[in-house]
């Protein structure tokens, strides 16, 4: 599904934020990755959502190698992976409902089926009252509600989630890994980068642990990091 | 389940791109574009209108002025008039040579001298209309009535037809020019607000690109929102235009001298007019999708 080979990445001319990661997330996988502040956690979902191409180094994402990818095939490259930005990324001028049908629109889906499936995942993570509601009236909690219902609503292939429970509480932030894990269960590889260390503990998925710039892939509750 | 059924039929964009104030401006510029373009192609159709007339009328013709002479012993005016009308007869090509009366001549002369053209005191020239199968040797015959019909000169319509030709060509090259530029400036006014509203909402059209949007469909979003600006002011242009055109028209119709061409649009011709903003849309869509696509090349 995913594997890095070496693959190292720099902005501009300064140093490298990330080195020598190597690592392979298997097809249906569910990781949590993990670091501290400024270790890299970011710049890694970065280059797996194709927002960067690496400085060096082999990345192959579904059996592609990323560097021979034309530029008209990355969007439906993209349209396959959803993504919970860690500061949300909605668009203030479009209610909870269309932002969440973006992806949708995008892939041409039927504008009758949006408005079902969307109402239906708005729903199910809690915010039925609030479709068209714009989300500068939303809480913090609840627009990152409304960013995993859109992240999902296509059933992307490989789900990356930064930091996608660090603005609801305890119960809403359960519910939502629950969310992950039944995409996961439906076939999705998922990785969620998170500090919360009790929902790491809760769920029972490697992490990959990020640590200046360098990974360590780690089994699931490793007495090393728990 | 309850949902807003407007929404559904709500034209959605995804760039909010009908808030920015820079992209206003276009309505008024395509107003203003597309007033001075069909104020520019209805000059055009009016001198090419013209210039047929001209062809139609004064092809093929030459006329021949006949002058009072004041010295002693010439003949009579009606006397050379006679002489030259046969001399035009019988030259190989005139078809038809025919004199007009001085009543003719006075009204011809009205609207440069009015009602005192027909003076009859006024020593006034004598005309012979000439239609020619366009054959005639015009040097020998001008000689020829000089020497037989004293005072007679021709006016070969030929010569002053093919500078009223070039004049209307010259117009209407001046015209076309003008319109190329106003569509010039319509193309710049677009790319200016369309990179206006690709740098003003750059941080959306990355996350959509992120989330898998073409750049088709990020420019289609630039392309209806132009398309809804310029359509409005092309109307609004086109709508000015009509009405300063219909203010001349009513304006020259007034003229009790006859010195203006006819200033009234055909049909067909305020429907050519009609499609000024037709073009400056397209053309403006067509800018806002080449502006768009270029860009977007930009991204990873």
């Amino acid at each position: 599904m995913i594997r890095f080979e070496n693959v190292g990445l720099r902005y501009g001319t300064g140093p490298e934020v990330l080195r020598d990661i190597s690592f392979t997330l298997p097809p249906g996988s569910f990781h949590f990755m993990t670091g501290s502040s400024g270790a890299g956690k970011s710049s890694l979902l970065k280059l797996m959502y194709l927002a960067h191409r690496p400085s060096r180094g082999l990345i192959t994402l579904f059996d592609r190698d990323v560097a021979l990818l034309k530029r008209d095939e990355m969007p439906e490259m993209r349209r396959q992976i959803g993504v919970v930005f860690q500061d949300f990324a909605l668009l203030d001028h479009l209610s909870a409902l269309d932002n969440v049908a973006l992806p949708l629109r995008m892939a041409g889906a039927d504008e009758g089926d949006i408005v079902e499936h969307c109402t239906e995942i708005l729903r199910w993570v809690g915010l039925g009252n609030h479709l068209h509601a714009t989300p500068s009236t939303l809480s913090g909690g609840q627009q990152q509600r409304v960013a995993i219902a859109r992240s999902v609503i296509n059933r992307p292939r490989l789900l990356l989630a930064d930091e996608p429970t660090g603005n609801v509480d305890d119960g809403i932030g359960m519910r939502l890994l629950y969310l992950f894990e039944e995409l996961h269960k439906l076939g999705t590889t998922v990785v969620i980068a998170t500090h919360n260390e009790a929902l790491i503990r809760r769920f029972d998925h490697p992490r990959i642990h990020l640590e200046n710039g360098r990974l360590h892939v780690l089994p699931a509750n490793s007495a090393q990091w728990v | 389940m309850k949902t807003n059924g407007a929404s559904l039929f709500r034209r959605r964009f995804d760039l909010p791109l009908a808030r920015d104030a820079t992209g206003r401006f276009l309505t008024w510029i395509t107003a203003l574009m597309v007033y001075l373009a069909a104020l520019a192609l209805a000059g055009t159709l009016l001198v090419s209108d013209m210039a047929g007339r001209w062809d139609r009328g004064l092809a093929g013709g030459l006329t021949v002025q006949v002058a009072p002479l004041a010295e002693a012993g010439a003949a009579s005016l009606e006397e050379r008039v006679e002489t030259a009308v046969k001399v035009l007869s019988a030259t190989p090509g005139v078809t038809a040579a025919t004199t007009l009366t001085p009543e003719d001549t006075a009204r011809l002369l009205e609207p440069w001298l009015g009602p005192a053209a027909a003076d009859p005191l006024l020593p006034m020239p004598r005309l012979i209309d000439v239609v020619t199968d366009g054959t005639v040797d015009t040097r020998a015959l001008d000689e020829r009535l000089g020497a037989e019909a004293p005072g007679s000169t021709l006016d070969d319509h030929a010569v002053w037809l093919s500078d009223l030709r070039a004049f209307a060509s010259a117009l209407q090259i001046a015209a076309l020019g003008i319109v190329l530029l106003i569509g010039g400036a319509a193309v710049v006014a677009v790319v200016f607000a369309v990179r206006s509203g690709l740098a003003i909402h750059r941080h959306v059209v990355e996350l959509l690109h992120l989330m898998g949007a073409t750049d088709r469909y990020v420019a289609r979003q630039f392309e209806a929102h132009v398309m809804n600006l310029t359509l409005k002011g092309g109307l609004l242009g086109l709508g000015l235009a009509a009405a300063t055109l219909a203010g001349i028209h009513h304006a020259s119709a007034g003229l009790r001298a006859g010195l203006l061409p006819d200033t009234a649009l055909a049909p067909w011709q305020w429907l050519t007019l009609a499609a000024v903003p037709a073009a400056a849309c397209l053309l403006a869509v067509v800018t806002a999708r080449w502006t768009v696509l270029r860009t977007l090349v930009t991204l990873p």
